[in-house]
């Protein structure tokens, strides 16, 4: 990754980035003008922000930048050597650049933590529901109702406030208070938001194992002798996948800003992680200085990731409703 | 199952009944239809669309939904009753004893599965052999149906492959753990025509090969002329007409196995001549009519018709039933038809005379 290198002459992620996002917003038109039978430049830049984000996400802690969850030891994360900050730094003297990379790890764990969750649970369900029908479609159609139902910021921060607060003990005639790993605060949180793509991902499942299931090749291989089981994973559930993964990359953004929500009214992933949602949080006063760039570093980060991923949500369903068509 | 050729037919349908529950009533798609189907044998069944004949052959394997289906009559295959049975059941039939062959090879293949997969994962589930061994067989199974580079095949996916091919992949997948019964439905309606030809020889190739029984649904009584031993003609859900295939040729009986043959194009008729259609439509099976279902469309139809349902009966040749009472080819028949085609003589040139003068006084 280029942009890792401790080379001082090569340029910073944020800028290689966003110059090559800048282009994948102009790129649409002419990928959909014709049938995108290729990845179209668009998704290659699209598919190349996602990929040196999550290896960047991955890769910070052995590029010493270490978060060593004491403050001002970020002040000398500078991730090049000459200890300029490309992206400046924040209030407290840490390095933006460091600070987005870390935060990258735990709003990517988050986002794509929550789709996975709801990919197995809900696609589940939804493909048991969509293929058995009948009292097993009406139960788990009703539950992800109620779930759907349920206000999602309520329903988070209820979970995170029972689950993952520090935990009050009497000891002796005091209260203490044990902390709570950031690492359990970060699973109930990836739980609290996989309730609302749960729900999302089983109807999408549910939806298309029924249109599917009326397939005649369902029949077919249900008269070779294939059971339930076999026919709803074997033939229904590949056909599926593909409006499922374009739904899920969808999710995984949506989460991403659902966490930067959580994250401004003060229960997003718990110190010493830092997320993108906790950076604007903790950023929100600079608007009115001339820092303001603080909060919109972020940000900027959130956009991107949001539209590369609807971006390659759009080229799945667009590749494979191509493949259908041809058939 | 072990065959057992003691005495059992392979297959014996009694009164078997399949109606549907619909908003608007009960819809008889199959209405007490009997027959019995001998080991090795081809039952050809034919009839309009509509008139129950895939509805029949998804019954009998008992590929039907539970839901919202009503079934009645004797399924016996190989003496045992099936018409009863839980899909549990039946799905150790399925692939094993009886297969399918679909209409529709377009649909009928996973488009995201490999097709060597597809005829090995019956094999493998139901025979329990190693995936090599599998593979071999699919391979073999890939060159009897007529498909060239099998092992390039194997790899390949169902949208690779044209129409013709696919279908032969279908009875490879069909025939693959070997069973005694297979239903082909319609399995030509959705090829070339001159795909078709060569699909249905392969699949008498294939069934006097294996000495497998067939069941032949078709709407083209060509298609089961020289390839059948017995015939079942449907109309509106009943069996209106059965027998031997050359006799159902030498001398059909029932008027509509008339009208079907009539519908087909001849080479010996002379160019631009007109075809002769079954006018009409297969009436509603909600409320079917009273009396002969045909009688409406017949042109040999008579008071009685309307009134009377003819059964279907065995009469001069054995093995040859009908349901008329004015049979085609009978002293009879030819009858009724000469007092319909007076009735219609006098009917027709009625405003003829009308109109005449009409045209008289205009001058």
């Amino acid at each position: 990754m280029q942009e890792l290198s401790p080379n001082p002459d090569s340029p910073g992620p944020g800028t290689t980035v966003v110059a090559g996002i800048a282009s994948t917003g102009a790129e649409p038109l002419g990928v959909e003008a014709s049938p995108p039978k290729r990845f179209g430049i668009g998704a290659w830049l699209a598919l190349g922000w996602l990929v040196a984000i999550i290896v960047a996400g991955i890769l910070v802690p052995f590029i010493g930048l270490k978060n060593t969850g004491d403050y001002f030891s970020f002040a000398k994360l500078a991730p090049f050597k000459n200890g300029s900050h490309i992206l400046g730094v924040d209030d407290l003297g840490r390095d933006q650049l460091a600070l987005l990379l870390w935060g990258a790890r735990s709003s990517l764990t988050l986002g794509f933590g929550s789709v996975a969750f709801g990919m197995l649970v809900g696609g589940f369900f939804g493909l048991v529901a969509g293929y058995v029908g009948r009292w097993a479609d009406t139960v788990i159609t009703g539950v992800f109702n109620v779930m759907l139902a349920v206000p999602q910021l309520v329903l988070a921060l209820a979970l995170v406030t029972a689950l993952s607060n520090d935990q009050p003990h009497i000891v002796g005639t005091s209260v203490q208070f044990s902390p709570v790993t950031p690492v359990r605060r970060l699973v109930v949180l990836i739980i609290a938001l996989a309730v609302v793509s749960t729900p999302v991902l089983g109807r999408i499942t549910r939806a298309n194992t029924i249109a599917w299931s009326q397939r005649e090749f369902v029949l077919a291989a249900r008269a070779q002798g294939a059971g339930a089981f076999r026919v709803m994973f074997r033939e229904v559930l590949p056909n599926v996948l593909p409006a499922m993964f374009s739904i899920g990359l969808l999710g995984i953004g949506v989460v991403i800003v659902a966490e930067g929500g959580l994250a401004v009214l003060g229960i997003g992933v718990h110190d010493p992680s830092i997320s993108w949602g906790v950076l604007i949080a903790s950023n929100r006063a600079a608007i009115s200085t001339n820092l303001g760039y603080l909060l919109f570093e972020p940000v900027v980060f959130i956009f991107l990731t949001v539209l590369s991923l609807n971006y390659l949500g759009d080229v799945v369903r667009a590749r494979f409703d191509v493949r259908e068509s041809s058939l | 199952m072990t065959g057992s050729p003691s005495g059992e037919p392979l297959l014996q349908l009694r009164d078997v009944t399949t109606a549907f529950k619909t908003p608007r009533g009960l819809v008889r798609a199959v209405d007490g239809v009997t027959f019995t189907l001998e080991r090795g044998k081809t039952l050809g069944v034919v009839g309009e669309s509509g008139c129950g004949k895939s509805v029949l052959s998804k019954s009998i394997m008992g590929l039907l939904p539970k839901r919202n289906v009503v079934r009645g009559g004797s399924i016996r295959y190989e003496g045992v009753e099936i018409g009863d049975a839980a899909s549990g059941a039946l799905r150790s039939l399925w692939g094993t004893q009886m297969a399918m062959v679909f209409q529709d090879p377009m649909t009928a293949l996973n488009p995201v599965m490999k097709v060597g997969k597809q005829i090995t994962e019956s094999l493998r589930h139901h025979l329990d052999v190693t995936r090599q061994f599998a593979d071999e067989t699919a391979l073999e199974l890939l060159t009897s149906v007529g498909i060239p580079e099998p092992h390039r095949r194997m790899n390949q996916y169902a949208f690779e492959m044209s129409g013709g091919m696919r279908q032969r992949v279908m009875i490879a997948i069909a025939l693959a753990c070997g069973p005694k019964l297979l239903f082909a439905d319609e399995p030509t309606t959705a090829l070339d025509v001159t795909v078709q030809a060569q699909i249905l020889d392969l699949l008498q190739e294939q069934q006097r090969e294996r000495f497998m029984a067939m069941i032949l649904v078709t709407h083209d009584l060509g298609v089961v002329a020289g390839r059948t031993d017995d015939i079942m003609v449907m109309y509106a859900g009943k069996a209106i007409e059965k027998a031997p295939t050359r006799t159902l040729f030498a001398e059909m009986r029932h008027p509509y196995t008339e009208a079907l043959l009539k519908s087909i194009p001849r080479l010996d008729q002379p160019s631009h001549s007109h075809l002769d259609a079954i006018g009409g439509r297969p009436p509603d099976l909600v409320k079917p009519p009273k009396g002969c279902r045909f009688a409406p469309r017949c042109p040999y139809a008579q008071p009685r018709c309307f009134e009377e349902e003819p059964p279907l009966t065995e009469r001069e040749t054995p093995g040859h039933s009908f349901a008329c009472f004015y049979p085609v080819g009978t002293p009879e028949g030819a009858e009724a038809l000469a007092r319909n085609q007076s009735a219609a003589a006098v009917a027709a040139p009625a405003p003829a005379p009308a109109s005449a003068p009409a045209v008289n006084g205009g001058n």
